[in-house]
């Protein structure tokens, strides 16, 4: 089994666990509509796009109402380290999640205990929380942006709100904030560093990197990575080794976001549109 | 005149010994009460730093107001006032760290984004409405974008306002940086 977990935006929505279903209008988990948004809607619909092409089965959903008053987190890191091991999980993505070290590291104690580990992808607060618990080797794939990988690469923030000045400067020097991330083992295995030129990374090497097609406008729409974990989450499950599965959703994000010939004003919804046709020929020519 | 504030300075520091607490750190909820915070205490004049609270507060997403400890009484009665009243107050020896403040701005012609950390904020400059919220990992994000995208800024609600996490917080400093170059 996927399963796919994280906080959307719907205030006190309740836990809610469940098969995911996609048409163009939205996502459903386990029945519930939810319509398409940045974040977890987002990186939920990219990952049901690529089960579909690979013909495996769909993901199931864990998924709570969280404005940021961390009640629908608190009720997904519990569940979690409650009942993990009994829902025979293959890989896990977490995604959207108000940031919580001590309720994080329960989940990471209780998939310690598993006799199979979950293959675990974080992205966003999931990520932040894994890095500044100092789990971050414990995990399998990160997906940072170019802010979030200078905060792996900065040991003392916990947040990447709290990256020091010198290294936010670095950033023109993405292959050395890789390397320090690296070094003060804030990275897992395998991340896909997304930016003007995405990097593909493994054991703290760039193993590949992408920069065409080049499409400027999208890096302000907002969802464009969640598509990324996404997709690296659904051809992971289907048996893509972590790398192939970079560098495939590297490639069809960017063929999307050209498809769509978008404006910095376009929403993610309009480049989703072109994934599965763009997933296609990303995947055939790898 | 100026030697003598200098002389006067350094007869402080000696008389300070190395482990004395002088600054104390003020605890909330949640990271954008700070915010309130900062500008009420800061408009009354105390000499305060935005900083992240010491480890045994830390839950990966939270900020504290530092403060003089000497002031600390008048502080939290004020504070109680407005019903901003701290979680807590703990008397510190070692610095914190001060959330990044520095922002990188992008001009799409017709548009203009600013990224502070992780939060991207992008404008349609000739209508100052907002168009694209990107980036950050707190769950408040999707919901402080459904709440912004399509509404100007003078219209759009004050991430520092309803949002309660860090990248709320910085996506308030994207803002105003955007404020600042196109106006409201």
């Amino acid at each position: 089994m996927l399963l796919l977990a994280g906080s959307v935006p719907i205030d006190k929505m309740p836990l809610t666990i469940g098969p995911i279903d996609y048409s163009p209008d939205g996502i459903t988990v386990d029945g519930h509509p939810l319509p398409i948004n940045r974040g977890n809607e987002a990186m939920m619909t990219a990952a049901c796009i690529a089960c579909d092409y690979f013909g495996v089965e769909r993901p199931v959903g864990m998924v709570a109402g969280d404005i940021g008053t961390r009640q629908g987190s608190e009720a997904i890191y519990n569940h979690l380290a409650k009942h993990l091991p009994e829902m025979g999980v293959d890989v896990m993505t977490l995604h959207y999640v108000m940031p919580d070290i001590k309720l994080n590291n329960k989940v990471v104690e209780t998939i310690k205990k598993m006799k199979n580990k979950p293959v675990l992808i974080a992205d966003a607060g999931s990520m932040y929380v894994a890095k500044a618990g100092g789990h971050a080797e414990f995990y399998d794939i990160f997906t940072p942006d170019l802010g979030e990988v200078a905060f792996l690469a900065d040991e003392k923030a916990d947040h990447p709100s709290f990256t020091r000045g010198f290294i936010f400067h670095m950033e023109s020097d993405t292959p050395e904030l890789i390397r320090r991330a690296y070094e003060a083992g804030n990275a897992p295995p395998t991340m896909f560093v997304k930016g003007k030129t995405d990097y593909v990374c493994h054991n703290g090497k760039i193993v590949h990197t992408i920069d065409s097609p080049s499409v400027e406008t999208m890096e302000p729409i907002g969802g464009t990575g969640d598509l990324i974990t996404g997709m690296i989450s659904g051809m992971v499950f289907a048996g893509k080794n972590h790398i192939e599965a970079c560098l495939i959703a590297g490639r069809a994000n960017r063929l999307a976001g050209e498809l769509s010939n978008p404006t910095p004003a376009t929403q993610i919804d309009s480049i989703i549109k072109f994934l599965p046709e763009a997933l296609a020929k990303a995947a055939s020519s790898v | 005149m100026f030697g003598w504030f200098r002389k006067k300075e350094k007869e402080q520091k000696k008389t300070q010994k190395p482990d004395e607490v002088t600054r104390g750190l003020l605890i909330f909820a949640h990271p954008t009460t700070v915010i309130a915070v900062e500008d009420l205490l800061r408009d009354e004049g105390y000499t305060i730093r935005v900083v992240s609270p010491p480890p045994s507060y830390r839950t990966g997403c939270d900020l504290s107001v530092e403060i003089p400890m000497e002031s600390e009484a008048e502080i939290t009665a004020l504070l109680n006032s407005v019903n901003m009243t701290p979680m807590d107050v703990v008397p510190i020896t070692a610095q914190g760290m001060e959330p990044l403040h520095f922002v990188r701005e992008k001009d799409f012609g017709d548009y203009l984004m600013v990224r502070a950390a992780n939060m991207k904020m992008t404008v349609e400059k000739s209508t100052g409405k907002i168009v694209n919220i990107s980036g950050g990992g707190c769950p408040d994000v999707p919901y402080l974008a459904t709440s912004m995208l399509g509404k100007t800024l003078a219209e759009a609600p004050d991430p520092g306002e309803v949002g309660f996490s860090l990248c709320a917080y910085s996506l308030n400093t994207a803002r105003e940086e955007i404020i600042k170059s196109v106006g409201v």
